[in-house]
């Protein structure tokens, strides 16, 4: 009879460090990324990595301004092109399409999601950079910030889709009732009634998306050129600016880290705090905006 | 004696194999509050809300007979501009979670009012007419979900009265709310006949004896298919009921 | 409410409801019409883009995937010839590590969180903002990208443990990784069993832990089984926390201490480093059949649960 009690106390305490295996593996991974990172912001010092435009880790310069334009302006790209075909499919899914074809639909976002990045990178190199090459603009190569964006887009939209459907289908039902009730056509009910009483799980959608988009790595590496000179148009036209290579920060770390050494190697973990401070930056504002819309 | 506003001839519903109410024959007079009573499951919702078509969104939904309104066959018009002749108020206050302006003010909008003044006029004229005004008055923009619930349900009055429908229907509309919000409800429902045709769906019958000058009875036996078994002016169902069955429900023997 | 308001408030409505207001139910109707089309072809050109993409990598690599190209190892380096076959092998062996190592904690983890939440002792204050921590340290994790974790696992596990690149390394980072996701459908899955289970337990004098081990759990498992199959799937297709972790041989892993690529890796390294985007192609049509298959027998489980769930009703 005690045995069982005493086993009960032990699995507890067993269940209980399982439980703080997570806080303990956020405080590591912050430890060591930053403690990595220090001799990088010690010695190159804060204005020179994140103001600086040239990166030559060989001649001592570590500027990544380049990077963290590049990054955000390949997710920027990636949202403008996703985001309302993410959220047409997802208004296709909660309020338009029959049952059947929602189960399709729905599976077949499910297997966008499911595609591994390398292979939307693959695909990018084989198919996409061609096409974009055929842009007569001097100096375009294909690889560039446009192919990637295009890929982008297509990674975040299955996870911007699924949170918008859910956040809709939580609307209740009662609002729509109400508002089919006044005379309103099912197209105003989504606009005026839905949509807005949906806002915030649509704002959480689009976090999710924007830090998927700006997280991405191999993908990225694979279609966007991996330049590391700050991204310029190519012509008189500033829309050509789409059209040239770039470097993001997750690719700089990735593309770089399999040689580097000593300070080298602690500026990219000073990369890595740079993206995670972005992300920061990202889901705080959202957070901002979401508490200002309850406010109102 | 009044017209007629809505008639129904021989009408049923099924939701797929199920046949939930069957050959209604009814005529309600034009701005008289007709009352359906009757015990749980007999139907009276699932007929109300054939009157504004809600049973459309339900799939698998099938209709006979026919109803008019106004003469006009509602399963002929538009649904969309059905709906703004024939308002309908729920059992739960259902306010958007928007300002009690924007709430009253949003059917109009939804019609393609846009001009201000205009708007501002049938909010007021709305809001008074569901006895609200005087309460909220002051603060149209607080939201609507931060009132009482007898006042969200004179809120919910109210927008529907906006759109300037001619048939109100409601569906139980005191059911969830405390005695003296109910009275208030009651007291103007007897102010909005004067304007309004009304259709009230209660489970209560001394309300539907208070607020009514029309009372249908329905029933349902093991088939558990809806039936009108009889209608008639309230106060003759009440003190002079000719079916047995109406006569049990009434003094309480079932029900 | 003033009676005579009221009346001439009413007066002024009755005026109004004779002219009915159906100024722009035309132009509604065709504003839904238009809105709704413009649904319908962005939902047509959401399908279109997988069948493209997956139509277009399977077809052109389903040649080269010949019983051959499974099981022959690749060459390595530069060339890009070779089949898989090692690759396939780093691939299972990872998946393996991956979820023996994470599994145990995310299921502790979230038993932890769901059935001692309530505990009412003298440290439950102190509890309860233990359990929120934890969950805040959930969603963190969630929300880090790959490669960070890769930076994590090169610098403890490769570097720090001294562990280099290998198995070892690549399956801590990734137990790192799928750990919330993990940790979420499990905790998911227990909050849907039903609270009468846990008390018809206890009140035959089951203990707590006997109740979670043999009521409980088991009622949770299609839920448990879809987060481990989950990870599986994330295991297959993430890249750069194995990146950063693995190394890059593509000989035959012959301890956990050994270096390796995953299938997705051994895409990339073709696609990169040689020509060879046939090899490439049909690498990725592997990739993609075998996510085809997780997400088939996800839904079958998933029907499975509901199915459960429905007898319990």
């Amino acid at each position: 009879m005690q045995r069982r009690y005493r086993i009960d106390k032990g699995i507890k305490y067993l269940l209980f460090f399982s439980a703080i295996v997570s806080i303990i593996i956020v405080f590591l991974i912050f430890f060591f990324i930053f403690q990595s990172s220090l001799p990088a912001f010690q010695q190159i010092g804060l204005r020179n990595i994140l103001l600086e435009t040239t990166w030559r880790p060989t001649n001592g310069q570590y500027g990544i301004l380049a990077m963290i334009v590049g990054s955000v302006m390949v997710t920027f790209m990636a949202i403008v092109m996703g985001v309302p075909l993410a959220l047409g499919a997802a208004i296709f899914l909660a309020e338009v399409a029959p049952r059947a074809v929602q189960n399709v639909f729905r599976s077949a976002i499910q297997l966008l999601a499911g595609i591994p990045s390398v292979v939307y990178g693959l695909f990018g190199m084989v198919v996409l950079v061609p096409i974009v090459r055929r842009i007569p603009v001097p100096g375009n190569s294909g690889y560039g910030l446009l192919s990637a964006a295009i890929v982008l887009a297509v990674m975040i939209l299955p996870t911007i889709t699924s949170v918008t459907e859910d956040a809709l289908r939580a609307v209740p039902r009662s609002y729509k009732e109400a508002s089919l009730a006044l005379g309103a056509t099912h197209w105003q009910t989504i606009i005026h009634v839905m949509i807005p009483a949906a806002k915030s799980g649509i704002i959480a959608a689009l976090i999710l998306g924007v830090g998927r988009a700006i997280g991405e790595t191999m993908a990225m590496i694979m279609v966007i050129g991996n330049s590391v000179i700050m991204p310029t148009p190519l012509t008189d036209n500033p829309l050509t600016i789409f059209l040239r290579q770039a470097r993001t920060l997750t690719g700089n770390i990735a593309v770089e880290i399999n040689y580097a050494t000593g300070l080298h190697e602690s500026m990219l973990f000073a990369t890595g705090v740079v993206l995670f401070i972005l992300i920061m930056i990202i889901n705080a504002s959202a957070h901002l905006i979401l508490r200002n819309g309850e406010r109102s | 004696m009044n017209s007629i506003k809505i008639e129904t001839i021989h009408y049923s519903l099924n939701y797929g194999n199920f046949r939930a109410i069957e050959d209604i024959s009814i005529k309600i007079p034009e701005k008289q509050v007709t009352a359906l009573i009757g015990p749980s499951g007999c139907g009276k919702s699932t007929f109300l809300r054939s009157f504004n078509r809600m049973n459309d969104l339900i799939p698998g939904v099938t209709t006979e007979g026919e109803i008019l309104l106004d003469g006009e066959d509602v399963f002929k018009m538009d649904p969309v501009s059905l709906r703004q002749r024939v308002g309908m108020v729920f059992q739960k206050p259902n306010p958007f979670p928007k300002s009690i302006y924007d709430n009253v003010a949003y059917g109009p909008r939804v019609n393609g009012l846009k001009d201000h003044k205009k708007l501002d006029e049938i909010v007021e004229r709305s809001l008074r007419g569901a006895a609200l005004w005087d309460e909220v008055k002051d603060n149209l923009n607080k939201s609507g979900l931060a009132l009482s619930g007898g006042q969200q349900q004179r809120l919910c009055i109210a927008r529907a009265l906006a759109v300037e429908p001619s048939v109100i229907l409601m569906d139980e509309p005191a059911a969830s709310l405390d005695p003296i919000a109910t009275l208030r409800i009651e007291d103007l429902i007897r102010m909005l006949v004067e304007n309004y045709t009304i259709v009230i769906v209660t489970h209560n019958m001394q309300q539907a004896g208070r607020v009514s000058d029309y009372t249908a009875f329905f029933y349902t036996d093991e088939t558990r298919t809806g039936r009108l078994v009889e209608f008639d002016r309230t106060q003759v169902i009440f003190t002079n009921p000719k079916d047995k069955r109406t006569e049990d429900y009434i003094t309480g023997r079932f029900g | 409410m003033n009676r005579a308001e009221l009346k001439a408030s009413s007066a002024v409505q009755s005026a109004a409801q004779k002219q009915p207001n159906r100024s722009n139910l035309k132009q509604r109707h065709l504003s839904q019409k238009f809105a709704f089309g413009a649904l319908w072809v962005g939902g047509a050109l959401v399908m279109l883009i997988l069948l493209v993409v997956v139509g277009y990598v399977i077809t052109n690599g389903i040649r080269e995937v010949t019983w051959e190209f499974l099981t022959t190892a690749p060459r390595g380096g530069l060339s890009g010839e070779g089949g898989i076959s090692t690759t396939i092998v780093s691939t299972v062996y990872l998946i393996g590590l991956t979820i023996v190592i994470a599994t145990p904690l995310g299921i502790g983890a979230a038993i932890f969180l769901t059935e001692y939440a309530g505990e009412t002792s003298v440290g439950s204050k102190f509890l309860r903002s233990l359990i929120n921590l934890v969950h805040f340290g959930v969603e963190t994790l969630a929300g880090i990208p790959s490669i960070i974790f890769g930076l994590f696992g090169f610098a403890l596990f490769v570097s720090v443990l001294h562990f280099g690149f290998s198995l070892l390394s690549a399956g801590l980072a990734g137990a790192c990784l799928v750990l919330p996701t993990i940790i979420r459908t499990t905790e998911e899955s227990l909050l849907t069993v039903p609270m009468n289970y846990r008390e018809a337990s206890l009140a035959l004098g089951a203990t707590k832990w006997q109740t979670i081990y043999q009521v409980v759990l088991p009622a949770a498992i299609p839920g448990i089984i879809t987060g481990i199959i989950l990870s599986v799937a994330r295991v297959i297709s993430e890249t750069a926390v194995f990146y950063v972790t693995l190394g890059g041989s593509a000989r035959m892993p012959t301890s956990i201490f050994s270096s390796g690529r995953t299938l997705a890796l051994h895409l990339y390294y073709l696609a990169m480093d040689t020509n060879a985007f046939d090899k490439a192609m049909a690498t990725g049509a592997v990739l993609i059949i075998s996510i085809i298959l997780i997400n088939l027998i996800i839904d079958f489980v998933s029907s499975k649960l509901t199915a459960g769930l429905r007898e319990n009703q």
